[in-house]
């Protein structure tokens, strides 16, 4: 993508709202780290007692962020992410962290090899990961693998990975929160 | 979208040492993740108190998405109910009439009852429940079946108590902290509970398989007497639940036992009721220490005593 050395000062990109509003540094480094961990904690409060239904949504925000802003999250950022989504997942602590720095490390490895992407490619990369997360957990769970419980396990699958295009749209839109100009100078 | 440009390191060394120590250090927290998980995996109340204190926090407000979750159960059984009210209250009403039957039954055999121990001299007991509470939240995510209750040690909930709802047994406590406890779901593939047969003594376990069955596996091989429909209650065996409490009932029969349904569904209880330990001395004598050594392992080997323990408990219990 070739930037404009001088954008036109009208039609800026995130609202107009006269010459005087620049982001906010504040919104714009809190709102994803937020949105991952109110994520992380919005499965806690369902109630499921058959079989696990609950998308990992902190997980899918994370991934959506990740995947929409290479770079933004720093590379490490799965430590303390993880760290928060361990206290309410159910999981033995340590897993969450495990497997979240390994996606972000898988994705940077790939990413350099294929810079270019598009909507349906990052939904299949997005669904693909979301899949191993899944069954990776399952195994970190320390729960005694039956196939039952994979067969249990098919429609959170289904959901997680339908879910991701919603995920996807509402990080934009986070996004474009975060970025707006909404902190008056001068 | 490519990524920006910014992030090729190229020729300039500022920008390769921080890519380098960017893998560096996401490397080292994978490696710190490993180890934690591997040390919760091996003592899982070592970092029992760090969740602890970040659940009380979540149970708190999870208490009102329990609220809104009875309420809203309440309001898709109305629905329900109007749409097949004819049908139900012709069958409602056949069944009041055998309830009314088996009722006086009953009274007829709780005052045998009472009179046969009157005879052997024992004490009627009552057993006072320690709290009631709502489940707050569970992991809906996982593999594992845990649910949240709203109350911990401040409520006088301790680890290995039992909780049930108003049609049965929910689970046990597995950790407690301040404001907040974790219950073992009966679904979790590592719960297992000695049962038996309400109409005789045919002792069981039923097990959890994960799936939100339970696998009823009979303790007493050979020909197998049940029967689809069958009612399991608690044995009462291992001394963590009292006796006659039920559990499940048998939808399939499989060549050692069968396969059971939940008979009470933690996500469609309003209240559940915390009850103590009921035999304290039979638990300290199964060898599972009271308190923090409480271990996910020792849940599959805790309240299970040997067969012969099981049937001898089974065949007092009621």
């Amino acid at each position: 993508m070739i930037d404009r050395l001088a954008p036109p000062s009208q039609r800026r990109a995130y609202g107009s709202g006269g010459i005087n509003r620049v982001t906010s540094p504040w919104r714009a480094n809190i709102v994803p780290y937020a949105s991952i961990l109110i994520g992380s904690l919005i499965p806690f409060w369902v109630m499921t007692d058959v079989m696990p239904l609950a998308p990992p949504i902190g997980f899918i925000i994370f991934l959506s962020w990740r995947l929409m802003r290479p770079g933004l999250l720093p590379l490490w950022v799965g430590v303390p992410l993880g760290a928060f989504d361990d206290l309410f997942s159910g999981q033995p602590f340590g897993s969450a962290i495990l497997l979240w720095s390994i996606t972000m490390i898988g994705i940077e490895l790939v990413e350099t090899r294929f810079p270019w992407r598009g909507f349906w490619q990052d939904w299949f990369t997005a669904g693909l990961i979301i899949i191993v997360y899944i069954f990776a957990s399952m195994f970190t769970s320390g729960a005694t693998i039956t196939p039952y419980m994979i067969i249990a396990t098919v429609p959170q699958l289904l959901i997680a990975v339908l879910i991701y295009p919603l995920f996807a749209r509402m990080v934009a839109w986070l996004d474009r929160f975060r970025l707006s100009r909404s902190r008056r100078i001068g | 979208m490519a990524q920006p440009s910014s992030r090729r390191s190229g020729f300039s060394k500022k920008q390769q040492y921080s890519v380098f120590t960017g893998y560096l250090l996401a490397t080292l927290g994978a490696v710190l993740g490993l180890a934690l998980l591997a040390l919760s995996l091996w003592q899982p109340a070592a970092l029992q108190p760090l969740r602890g204190g970040a659940n009380d926090v979540s149970a708190t407000i999870g208490e009102a998405p329990a609220t809104a979750r009875a309420g809203g159960n309440n309001t898709w059984d109305t629905i329900s109910a109007y749409w097949q009210a004819g049908s139900q209250n012709a069958d409602l009403r056949r069944e009041v009439e055998v309830a009314r039957i088996r009722l006086a039954e009953a009274q007829a055999v709780e005052a045998e009852n009472r009179r046969l121990k009157a005879l052997l001299g024992l004490a009627e007991e009552n057993v006072e429940p320690i709290v009631y509470s709502r489940l707050v939240g569970s992991s809906a995510s996982s593999a594992r079946r845990f649910a949240y209750l709203g109350v911990g040690t401040n409520a006088g909930v301790g680890i290995g108590m039992p909780v049930h709802s108003e049609r049965g047994v929910i689970g046990r406590v597995l950790e407690t902290s301040r404001a907040s406890s974790r219950v073992l779901l009966l679904t979790d593939s590592e719960s297992v509970l000695p049962v038996r047969r309400a109409s005789d003594q045919t002792v069981a376990f039923a097990e959890g398989r994960g799936d939100g069955l339970l696998r009823i596996r009979l303790i007493n091989l050979g020909l197998n007497p049940l029967e689809i429909g069958d009612v399991f209650v608690t044995s009462g065996a291992g001394g963590y639940y009292r006796p006659g409490v039920a559990v499940a009932v048998l939808s399939e029969i499989t060549s050692d036992g069968g396969i059971a349904q939940l008979i009470a569904e933690p996500s469609a209880t309003n209240y559940v009721v915390v009850e103590p330990v009921h035999e304290t001395l039979a638990v300290e004598a199964s060898g599972v220490r009271d308190g923090a050594a409480l271990s996910d392992a020792g849940l599959g080997e805790g309240p299970v005593n040997t067969p012969e323990d099981a049937s001898s408990d089974g065949s007092s219990g009621d």
